[in-house]
């Protein structure tokens, strides 16, 4: 069979190599070491405070705070894993990976909440970000590990750095949805009361967007877990790191009780985080009609000539 | 006077470029002519109309006709596509964002029909909005706040959340963010559009009666007549993007400019429009200081009629009816003496509708005003008659 290979290579992974290698690395290197600096600051002030407060306690706080935002079946349920976690000796690994996670999704935020406002704001902004998200989400998380690798080095940060890119993208897209679909007759009344842009943002459209940004929060969280195992294999550690090492010495127990202790803070993390997005306080548009018209988005789209002067 | 809003040659043309479509507007096309040819809406046309301060003008027109269109267009929610808008100087269809904004915040406020409230906010938050936006301090917006919401009489509920509200409250609360601010003007878009009649009914009075004492300029839009006529100073028909006519009330009703007035007119119970100054006749009164019974009796053979009004220093003394005049003639007793004073009086503004009762008397309705003076009279037959046009009109049409 005649392929065309047979007349033509291309050396296309010689091409990365010299792009990533020869120039990147050496140019940009200062840039990418500048870039761990906040996340290593976040990280070690999570990962001291949740190793420095003592089990029962931080049990207590957050079956409480399960309590306070999703009734008592979730502090009940988080009270049990808390302690079950302790039990099978995964206490340490478990407050490790809840500051790695909880540093992820604190730069998720931080990152990915402007650039929904933007992309709520701007359709240019919106039709450029779109297909840089749909990429982050399909490439498969090995791929990236290597760039990550070469670019941050191994260690904790570069895992984290990891799973910010990975866990970025639903934040970002709810909180362009949930401005997106703020009535357009409460948009039109602000402006009627001559609200400038920045107080649109703030008084009325994030407001009223707030549950659906809740619940890209939850996605982000959750999808930051499902990246601890992988990020563990670049060096970080924690629950991640003891299912790997079980998987690499065919230790069944280990590995699957550092998975269990995943499974059991991703639980509790995803009832706490998504009773935040149902909180009285957010009367926005309930998430079901959010998401009812997620696949409608073309229908609601507001016609382009209702001008808006301000 | 100069006028508080000024439109001049307003266009607007929904869906990209408007000159095409002006120029054909301007050869004479029609809406539908244009949509077919570019694919454009007309939205409003070639309008130019004029607000008095302290006045309710009412734009009222079918679903579509450009009422919502005209009216975004004084606050610059929707930009014209041709033509000025000039509120006391400003031109707020060609001014900087921060003209406009300032224009918003302290001279134009707006009324939704949908009531637009942030159901995020409480009601006092919402209340008090637009003091915020503009910048106020916390507790003096609240304050505010708060007697707008006492205006409207929800002085009570500033804490609940709008959805917790009925609709006819949650318009009162919609009210008050407009009142809040205290705009020198009111923009009402259908505003009492979602409620039911009765509330309906309330809310018109209420509006009249906050108008006489805050003095406000409103713009108030319907696709009610009734509504229309019940507040309107002056009152703008809107067809296809077109103000049809303009006038009071019984300019409208009394001489529709087309068939599409009088089509919207046609149902309407004259006897809440027109008053009685409408129909009164000029008054012949005698003055008691200089005229006798005689004289009396000579102006009622004149004129026909069996009864005169008399008055005394100006103002009105009675009526003095043939009969009675004759008598007191034939007994050498003064006019004075045969004066009565029961017979039916009214006020030159009293409705036709009030009128109603007294058009069963035998003598004519005198028309007086504050100081007493007769300023008119009504004759009974006319007050019929006038209610009666309409369908005689029609019937005449008919036969034609
Ligand atoms: N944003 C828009 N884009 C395109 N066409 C529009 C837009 N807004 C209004 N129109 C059109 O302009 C015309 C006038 O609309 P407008 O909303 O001013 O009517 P209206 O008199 O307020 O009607 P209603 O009583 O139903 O509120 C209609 O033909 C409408 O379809
Ligand atoms: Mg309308």
């Amino acid at each position: 069979m005649i392929s065309p290979s047979d007349f033509l290579s291309l050396p296309f992974d010689d091409w990365v190599n010299i792009f990533v290698r020869d120039w990147l690395v050496p140019n940009f290197r200062p840039v990418f070491r500048a870039m761990q600096w906040p996340v290593t600051q976040v990280l070690n002030g999570l990962s001291t405070f949740f190793n420095a407060t003592p089990m029962l306690i931080f049990t207590a706080v957050l079956s409480l705070i399960a309590w306070r935002t999703s009734g008592r079946g979730v502090a009940i349920f988080s009270l049990i894993a808390l302690i079950f976690i302790d039990l099978i000796g995964l206490w340490p690994e478990t407050m490790t990976t809840l500051a790695m996670v909880i540093t992820a999704v604190f730069f998720c935020v931080v990152i990915g909440i402007p650039f929904g406002v933007m992309a709520a704001r701007s359709d240019i902004f919106r039709t450029i970000l779109r297909p840089i998200l749909d990429v982050m989400q399909t490439i498969p998380s090995f791929v990236y590990l290597v760039p990550i690798v070469m670019l941050f080095g191994v260690g904790v940060v570069p895992g984290i750095i990891a799973t910010i890119i990975f866990a970025l993208p639903p934040i970002i897209r709810l909180t362009d949805l949930g401005i997106r679909n703020v009535r357009e007759d409460l948009i039109e009344a602000a402006t009627a009361f001559g609200a400038t842009p920045w107080q649109m943002l703030v008084e009325v459209q994030f407001p009223l967007a707030m549950r659906t940004v809740m619940a890209g929060l939850n996605q982000t969280l959750m999808l930051a877990l499902s990246m601890v195992v992988i990020a563990a294999m670049i060096g970080a550690g924690g629950l991640g790191l003891t299912v790997f090492t079980g998987l690499g010495r065919l230790d069944v127990g280990n590995a699957t009780a550092g998975g269990v202790g995943i499974v059991l803070l991703a639980i509790i993390l995803d009832r706490i985080s998504q009773s935040l997005g149902e909180a009285r306080a957010m009367r926005g548009p309930s998430l079901l009609a959010t998401i009812r018209s997620l696949f409608s988005l073309r229908a609601n789209k507001p016609p382009a000539e209702v001008e808006r002067a301000g | 006077m100069k006028p508080k809003i000024y439109g001049n040659g307003l266009y607007k043309i929904f869906g990209g470029d408007a000159t095409t479509a002006i120029d054909l507007l301007k050869a004479g096309q029609s809406k539908d002519e244009i949509y077919a040819a570019t694919g454009q809406t007309v939205g409003v046309r070639d309008v130019s109309f004029k607000v008095a301060e302290g006045e309710i003008f009412v734009v009222m027109g079918l679903s579509g006709s450009g009422k919502s269109t005209l009216v975004r267009m004084i606050n610059g929610l929707i930009k014209p596509s041709a033509g000025e808008i000039l509120i006391d100087d400003v031109n707020v269809a060609d001014c900087s964002d921060e003209q406009l904004r300032n224009v918003r915040r302290n001279k134009v406020a707006m009324v939704f029909q949908h009531f637009a409230l942030f159901p995020h906010k409480t009601v006092a938050e919402n209340a008090a909005f637009g003091l915020k936006i503009r910048g106020m301090k916390a507790s003096e917006r609240r304050e505010r706040a708060q007697a707008a919401l006492e205006q409207v009489g929800l002085g009570a509920r500033g804490d609940s959340y709008p959805d917790e509200l009925s609709g006819g409250m949650q318009q009162r609360v919609g009210l008050a963010r407009g009142l809040a601010s205290e705009p020198e003007i009111l923009l009402m878009d259908e505003p009492f559009g979602a409620l039911d009649p009765l509330i309906r009914n309330d809310m018109q009075q209420e509006l009249l009666e906050l108008q006489r004492t805050l003095k406000k300029t409103i713009v108030f839009i319907t696709h009610d007549l009734n509504e229309a006529l019940a507040l309107g100073t002056t009152i703008a028909i809107m067809r296809d993007g077109v103000i049809a006519q303009t006038g009071t009330a019984e300019e409208i009703v009394g001489s529709p400019a087309d068939d599409y007035v009088a089509a919207f007119t046609r149902d309407i119970d004259r006897s809440q429009v027109f008053a009685a100054a409408s129909i009164a006749r000029p008054a012949t009164p005698l003055d008691l200081a200089t005229d006798n019974a005689e004289v009396a009796m000579t102006r009622m053979e004149e004129l026909g009629i069996d009864a005169v009004h008399v008055v005394d220093d100006g103002k009105l003394a009675g009526i003095v009816s043939y009969r009675a005049a004759s008598a007191a003639h034939r007994d050498g007793l003064d006019l004075k003496d045969a004066l009565t004073d029961d017979f039916p009086t009214a006020s030159p503004e009293s409705l036709l509708n009030d009128l109603y009762p007294l058009a069963g008397t035998e003598y004519p309705i005198a028309l007086t005003d504050e100081k007493g003076q007769l300023t008119g009279i009504v004759h009974p037959q006319d007050v019929f008659q006038q209610l009666a046009n309409e369908e005689e009109e029609e019937e005449e049409k008919e036969k034609a």
